[in-house]
């Protein structure tokens, strides 16, 4: 399969200062994603998760530059989004969509849904103004909405129906790539599996690209065709859906796996828990970030950072940065609890 | 709409009756006798007890009370102890004064307030944002009367300015008649409000720049220019709003301090001159007018409320 490169993340860093003192000066920085880089293909899926705090949502809106990259590369169709100005960074919104964890916040709360939908029309220029009605009526239907509603105000809508909205916004202007920044996370159970199911449906109509971040492990093997761990502002493997959850091999990965609850009583299953809480992202750990968890660290774990690699039990395309993944799948090193 | 209006019309009926009731009390409670201080010193007995009977003193209260609010209905407030005239014509010749005054110091408040609030909160801990901040703060902290003899000081009375820019020179007092005279008190009257409003415009602002639909917007692509005043200030007006109102009404009725410094015959001056002479129907007058004036004022405010945000079903 001839895969078309739609997006390549090089190096990127996202730093934030933290000012201190009288008069506001830079005294550290938190380094919410320190030098990661990966590729997402055209009409993929690919999927960030890990746990709150470890960078996920910031490299979505690094991408974006929705923040202002610290450092690296992101190169869209060819093209590095970090360094191009803001003006012409702005005709490049049209291909690149978001939608927002919380339905509740991220749509104006004083404009009616046409007008948040033709505004984003409007500034790019997708529609001519007559045609654009008609347009956000055709956008409500997609999304399961009703023509009708399109003069409504958020606040007449539930949730579900908003996130839909948030939907459609993104899909006005027909982009390419839609980063869903844990799009489905604060709806219930039952409407998270509506607003996938039409993530997929329209994925598949309007051949888009997802970049989907989330903390649900569950929702993630459900719609992604790769996906991300990070940890502490880096990746600790990256790999297709299948091995990752069949074959994980970096020791957060494992861990993160198997907090998956299980819908079965009987069943008993192995569960890792991590000692301690996440470092702090402004003095990270030195070496590998995972080790003051790790119940492999040794020393040189605390020194040294590992690389993301592959090895002889990895399919191709399946990463992990750890310097012990081999051992640890022997069962040659015993874990310290 | 008009529902609404109507309703919250009705229910400024019962604030207006205890407005009322205060000021009729002021009569009844303040030391001394009314129509003793109206016979003026030396008067006989006999004239002091005519005073009394035509100003319905001898009748109960309730009584007296009616008459006064029938009569204020009717726009009759009685005649000033002091120069005898209506209190009505008196107020009347005052009152446009002291409203064109309060409403240019409302304007140059909210014009240098909201500037100084959307550049602090764009520029959010930044040095400009600071600056801009501490200058609100003396603003705000500066007594209006002192900050006013100063503006004399430097631009009505001071020999600093050129010959050819002379015509520039403010005038010290009055009103009305020269811009010149204008300029001045509204400055001085406004600069309060203004930094309150930047204060409250700034974290208004912050509030609603950390939200996620500003965030939608920049994502959509909109100019900054878009963002920040289509966005962003239009949610963050509503307790700016407020604030105008409340800032409006105090002008208003407080605007004693400037009028004096500026020599102005406002409602103010009015006021204060009733209170010294004792002239009770002119001070009844007076506080009753300001009280409404206050109350409607903030009924409108209420009433943009439902302009500027869509969430709030008056009904």
């Amino acid at each position: 399969m001839a895969k078309q490169e739609l997006l390549k993340v090089e190096g990127l860093k996202q730093y934030f200062p933290i000012k201190g003192g009288f008069l506001g000066r830079t005294v550290n920085h938190v380094k919410a994603v320190d030098d990661i880089s990966f590729t997402i293909y055209e009409g993929e899926t690919v999927s960030i998760v890990g746990e709150s705090g470890c960078g996920k949502s910031t490299t979505g809106r690094s991408i974006l530059r929705l923040e202002e990259p610290t450092e690296g590369k992101v190169e869209f169709q060819g093209v590095d989004l970090a360094t191009i100005s803001k003006r012409q960074m702005r005709d490049y919104r049209k291909d690149l969509q978001i939608i927002f964890q919380d339905p509740y916040a991220s749509i104006n709360p004083r404009q009616t849904v046409a007008s948040v939908l033709n505004e984003a029309m409007e500034i790019q220029n997708v529609l001519p103004a007559n045609k654009r009605r008609a347009r956000i009526e055709e956008l409500l239907e997609t999304v399961g909405l009703l023509p009708y509603q399109a003069d409504r105000f958020p606040h007449e809508f539930s949730g579900g129906q908003r996130q839909r909205i948030g939907i459609a916004r993104a899909l006005s202007v027909d982009p390419k790539l839609i980063i869903c920044d844990e799009a489905v996370s604060a709806l219930d159970v039952s409407i998270q599996a509506q607003v996938l199911n039409l993530l997929e449906d329209l994925q598949e109509q309007y051949n888009l690209t997802y970049l989907f971040i989330s903390h649900d492990l569950g929702v993630v093997r459900h719609i992604s065709d790769r996906i991300i761990v990070m940890y502490l502002g880096k990746i600790v493997e990256i790999a297709d859906k299948h091995s990752l959850f069949e074959n994980p091999q970096h020791p957060y990965t494992k861990a993160l796996l198997s907090a998956i609850p299980v819908p079965d009583p009987d069943k008993k299953k192995e569960r890792i828990v991590l000692k301690g809480d996440v470092p702090s992202p402004i003095d990270p750990p030195a070496g590998c970030r995972f080790h003051t968890r790790c119940p492999f660290a040794t020393d040189k774990c605390r020194t040294e950072e590992p690389k993301l690699r592959t090895s002889d039990l990895m399919k191709e395309g399946h990463e992990a940065a750890c310097h012990y993944m081999e051992e640890i799948s022997a069962g040659a090193m015993q874990p310290n609890y | 709409m008009t529902k609404y209006i109507i309703r919250r019309l009705l229910q400024t009926i019962p604030v207006l009756i205890g407005v009322t009731i205060l000021v009729f009390s002021l009569m009844h409670l303040v030391p001394g006798d009314a129509a003793k201080i109206i016979a003026g010193e030396g008067a006989s007995d006999q004239t002091v007890e005519n005073i009394r009977e035509r100003l319905g003193l001898n009748d109960p209260l309730y009584v007296q009370y009616g008459t006064f609010v029938g009569n204020a209905v009717q726009g009759d407030l009685g005649s000033s102890i002091r120069s005898g005239r209506p209190v009505m014509d008196e107020i009347g010749a005052r009152f446009w004064v002291t409203f064109e005054l309060a409403f240019y110091s409302t304007i140059v408040a909210v014009f240098l307030g909201l500037i100084a609030g959307i550049i602090s909160a764009v520029r959010h801990y930044t040095l400009t944002d600071v600056t801009v901040m501490i200058i609100a703060l003396f603003g705000l902290s500066m007594p209006n009367f002192w900050f006013g003899l100063l503006l004399i000081q430097w631009f009505a009375i001071g020999n600093w300015m050129p010959e050819s820019l002379e015509f520039l020179k403010m005038r010290p007092s009055g009103w009305g008649d020269d811009w010149r005279q204008v300029v001045l008190p509204v400055l001085t009257l406004g600069t309060g409000g203004a930094a309150i409003i930047a204060r409250m415009t700034r974290s208004s602002m912050l509030e609603v720049i950390g939200q996620d639909y500003i965030r939608t917007a920049r994502a959509k692509g909109l100019t900054e220019r878009i963002v920040v005043y289509r966005h962003a200030l239009k949610n963050a007006l509503i307790p700016v709003v407020t604030v105008v109102g409340l800032e409006f009404g105090g002008f208003l009725g407080g605007a004693v301090l400037t009028e004096t410094i500026f020599a102005i015959n406002g409602m103010g001056r009015l006021t204060i001159d009733a209170i010294r002479t004792r002239d009770f129907p002119m001070v009844q007058g007076t506080v009753l007018v300001i009280s409404v004036l206050f109350v409607v004022v903030n009924l409108l405010v209420d009433v943009s409320y439902r302009y500027l945000n869509k969430r709030i079903d008056l009904n």
